[in-house]
């Protein structure tokens, strides 16, 4: 298997890392890079617990590469907020009680920072398509598009 | 004490203990553990037959592959595994039941040398005539599938046929089935069927395994029973429970499915060749559709009577599970279906007969709601039949015959304080029942439904509950239980029961996590939606026994009695001479005495424990006893939807659900659990079923299995709960987490009948389905 060094910008912070070819990104974070928030819910980019941003764009992190990361800027759930101070999207998280057994979450929110990041005021309907691809199984979705309301009155308000 | 006081943590929707490390990634789940360098990888070859003998396996090419450690396979587990019915071994030793079934195990320095690996292992099979459908499986000339029936361990309270494959027959012979009939003005007799599901969690099952030369073991798991694991884990191996630990991480999300035990014991098999290192066993996606428990199937068979005032007179139900190939835990749900065989109803006269029988589909097991869901499905639809044949609404008929307080139950229970018909009006105020609304366009249909429902914890007589307390330099305190959180919030309720029973602040409970079966309190399992309810009586228990000590330890120093003493906001506080005294000034170090008479006291350690003590057995010919289960968690739903008649879509418009939870600990969390069983309800009604062709799943992936998204789920979901109390439930609370989903799916089918006039006897209610019967119903209109 070949080995590639590759240059990836990872919540902020520069890693210069040596990938095999056939290493994705998800396992490049969780593995090699010890980012274990993101989650692997079924290898085959239909469940979204492994979402990231790449370059701003949510991705299904199974279903990317190592090396196609590279030059590029990832950010993951820890590298949402700073120290103990959470993303509006994180505290909507809290607040509303968006969050139950855990495991969608990570991905949840950074699809919704996403959502937030191009679209600072969306309707219902467009949060529920641009959750369309985070699957979850505990919550029912009900907090979890109040909690994507809530953050983008929040960051309203700021 | 604080049932008097003012209630500070009890009944408030306090946020979630685990929130911030969930959403920060912080949060660490079994996959997330780091397990070091000697870290192994196991993966599972599977049975390509629905059912075999296993000739000879050869591993040898296998086993050469640079990388591979060691091959595993059913010589090295000869023991039996299983909850109520030991019928599994964790690998196959003579036989494979299902696709899928474990035949060998290879353990390698990565997941892909071992998957490469076990692709080189040469097995020779002979396959044996398959059974996949529990009518004809029943029958006595149906390929036997455990011919050791008779041999297997099993629960006093299951009745297993040897030389059938029927591994549970429950019956219930009440007051005079026969002559009821005659009395009958109206009888509805139906054949319902609800298929195999698929929990879908989202973490997949995981288990690491660690077998030290010392003979010691160690696993860490994704899982609702770390004790149970324990138990089950050790009887196989021939092990004392005592050297076996097992350590459970958070849960992403479990639903029954990690309950008992399902995979975690091929990792403990795997490592016992490799002592010293763990190893990892994850599974997949397809894994998960093909060899994690499923729900069991359900044909279900019923004949229900009444008076033409709509009293009901008589029931006579049949029940053929398919329990898929091992039934080791389903067993059980087919007696608690049995048990609960009329519903939330009073019928005089009743004949039940619930049968668990073994098929070649995949292993079927617990899932949300244990039985009830599917029993619901054909009573709930059965009922709305004969209210239509009565001229009587469906709700009102339900009033009439639903359990209510001080009732005889089937089982010749008497039935404790419930809220049920508070339930029922409640629903039907939020659906706007017997008002007609127009559907939104001219092509779509609208309807209304509804159904009740009524569930007990599902469990051995005597489960156990433990719970510890011990305190902190500075007054906060360590919380130790055994129950795990999945999801539901049992931290958070643990948390606050403690704060508000010891008198804290609930930021000074921290729960001992994550649960390990070395230093936490015993625990039997976390299901049943029994946590609340009997963990919180154990935590309520240790936390008076702390709360005991310090009073009785002050009221000394003090020289008062302990009655006028209190403890508020971590401060022992006298209500005769005002004193006060903080927690952290004695809870480790003791008082010192006045003129250096040295101290009193020493560390307070509070212990608490809970076990129903008063659960008797059910007559094996009639199903009759004192008290067959603890309580029944009652509640209702009602669900508003139009149909796309030109595609057959449904479109939920509204649900409101009501339950009666004794006492809502935490409202959020009630609230929580409504909405997400309501959501996984409808998309049991409406998307799932596991496409099973000759026993292999057909559709074992996110993509072709479906599950409701936020784009399906409802936007309006109503949620209400009443109370009325349990009398042994913390602050009169009873569980709520399972029950949620029950009703969901008869209310959908009642609701659609009422858009189209059609009815669905068979689960689920997907579009094409619907879509076909508007083609019917038109042809038959032409």
């Amino acid at each position: 298997m070949a080995v590639h060094s590759i240059t990836v910008k990872v919540n902020g912070a520069e890693e210069r890392v040596r990938v095999p070819s056939n290493m994705t990104l998800l396992r490049l974070l969780r593995e090699e890079l010890g980012l274990t928030g993101t989650k692997n819910g079924c290898s085959a980019g239909e469940c979204g617990a492994c979402t990231v941003m790449l370059n701003g764009q949510p991705v299904n992190s199974c279903m990317v590469l190592a090396v196609e990361a590279d030059g590029a800027e990832v950010t993951t759930v820890e590298g949402l907020g700073s120290g103990d101070e959470l993303d509006v999207i994180q505290q909507a998280f809290v607040e509303v009680g968006a969050v139950q057994c855990g495991f969608c979450t990570p991905g949840m929110l950074i699809s919704a920072r996403a959502l937030l990041n191009r679209n600072p005021n969306p309707g219902e309907d467009e949060i529920r398509e641009a959750l369309v691809g985070n699957l979850c199984r505990c919550t029912g979705y009900k907090p979890i598009i109040a909690a994507v309301q809530r953050a983008a009155k929040m960051m309203r308000k700021r | 004490m604080s049932d008097q006081q003012t209630l500070r943590y009890v009944g408030k929707s306090v946020p979630r203990l685990d929130a911030f490390d969930k959403v920060t990634g912080a949060a660490e789940y079994t996959d997330d553990v780091a397990f070091g360098p000697g870290l192994l990888y196991g993966r599972v070859l599977r049975s390509p037959y629905a059912h075999a003998l296993i000739k000879r396996i050869d591993a040898s090419k296998a086993l050469a592959v640079p990388g591979v450690k060691a091959v595993v396979t059913g010589k090295d587990t000869p023991g039996f595994i299983g909850l109520y019915l030991r019928d599994r071994h964790i690998f196959c030793t003579d036989r494979v039941r299902c696709v899928g079934d474990s035949v060998a195990g290879v353990i390698a320095a990565s997941e892909e040398i071992a998957e490469n690996a076990m692709r080189l292992i040469e097995v020779e099979y002979e396959p044996l005539p398959a059974v996949f459908d529990p009518l004809q499986a029943i029958k006595p000339d149906a390929p036997l599938i455990h011919p050791d029936l008779g041999s297997y361990h099993v629960a006093a309270f299951l009745l297993p046929k040897p030389g059938t494959n029927i591994s549970n027959h429950f019956k219930v012979r009440k007051g005079d089935i026969d002559g009821a009939w005659t009395k009958c003005e109206v009888i509805v007799d139906e054949w319902y069927r609800t298929p195999q599901i698929q929990h879908v969690p989202l973490e997949p099952h995981i288990a690491v395994g660690r077998w030290d030369r010392s003979g010691e073991v160690t696993m860490w798991s994704s899982t609702q029973a770390p004790f149970t694991q324990r138990n089950l884990i050790a009887q196989a191996f021939g092990l004392s429970q005592g050297r076996v630990r097992v350590i459970g991480n958070l849960v992403g999300g479990g639903f029954g499915c990690k309950a008992g035990v399902t995979m975690e014991g091929l990792s403990v098999a795997m490592a016992k060749l490799v002592p010293g290192h763990p190893v990892k066993v994850r599974f997949t996606r397809e894994e998960e559709f093909f060899c994690a428990s499923t729900r069991q199937g359900l044909v279900a068979h019923v004949k229900l009577g009444a008076t033409k005032d709509g009293k009901l007179l008589a029931l006579e139900v049949e029940y053929f599970w398919d329990g898929g190939c091992y039934t080791e835990y389903g067993t059980n749900i087919t007696r608690a279906a049995g048990y609960s065989s009329t519903g939330p109803y009073v019928v005089p006269n009743v004949k039940t007969d619930s049968y668990c029988v073994y098929t070649n589909n995949p292993s079927a097991g617990p899932m949300r709601g244990f039985g009830m869901p599917e029993i619901h499905w054909s009573i709930e639809q059965t009922i709305d039949r004969l209210a239509e044949r009565l001229e009587i609404d469906g709700v009102e008929l339900r009033r009439m015959n639903c359990v209510k307080t001080g009732d005889e139950i089937v089982t010749g229970m008497i039935m404790h304080p419930i809220g049920l018909t508070q339930c029922i009006d409640k629903v039907a105020e939020a659906i706007g029942w017997g008002k007609k609304a127009a559907p939104s366009a001219p092509h779509r249909k609208r309807g209304k439904g509804i159904a009740i429902m009524w569930k007990a914890p599902a469990m051995p007589h005597n489960p156990g509950s433990e719970a510890w307390l011990v305190f902190n330099d500075d007054g906060t305190l360590n919380l130790g239980v055994g129950g795990q959180e999945l999801g539901q919030g049992a931290f958070t309720i643990a948390a606050q029961i403690a704060a508000e029973q010891l008198g804290v602040p609930l930021d000074w409970v921290r729960l001992a996590r994550p649960i390990d079966t070395r230093y936490s309190p015993y625990e039997w399992q976390t299901v049943a939606s029994r946590t609340t309810w009997s963990m919180g009586n154990a935590i309520r228990a240790a936390a008076s026994d702390a709360r005991k000590q310090i009073l009785d330890l002050v009221a000394q120093f003090w020289d008062e009695s302990a009655d006028d003493l209190d403890i508020r906001d971590g401060e022992v506080i006298s209500h005769k001479s005002e004193r006060s005294l903080s927690l952290r000034d004695m809870v480790i170090g003791g008082l010192r005495l006045p003129g250096d008479q040295g101290f009193i006291g020493g560390p307070i350690m509070g212990r608490g424990k809970f076990m129903p003590t008063y659960v008797t057995d059910l007559d094996p010919e009639t199903g009759q006893g004192k008290r067959a289960v603890v309580h029944y968690t009652v509640g209702a739903e009602a669900v508003e939807l139009e149909v796309d008649t030109t595609t057959g879509q449904v479109e939920v418009v509204k649900v409101a659900a009501a339950f009666d939870v004794g006492k809502a600990v935490n409202p959020g969390l009630v609230v929580g659990q409504i909405e997400g069983g309501v959501v996984q309800g409808l998309s049991s009604a409406l998307f799932e079923q596991l496409q099973l062709e000759k026993g292999r799943p057909l559709n074992a992936s996110f993509v072709d299995y479906r599950i409701m998204s936020a784009m399906d789920a409802p936007k309006d979901i109503i949620s209400e709960y009443v109370e009325v109390g349990q009398d042994d439930g913390p602050w009169g609370a009873r569980g709520v987490g399972e029950h949620t989903m029950v009703p969901t799916a008869p209310a959908v089918a009642n609701a659609i009948y009422d858009a189209l006039g059609i009815r669905f006897n068979e689960m689920p209610l997907t579009a094409e389905k619907i879509y076909m019967a508007l083609q019917e119903q038109r042809g038959a209109e032409d």
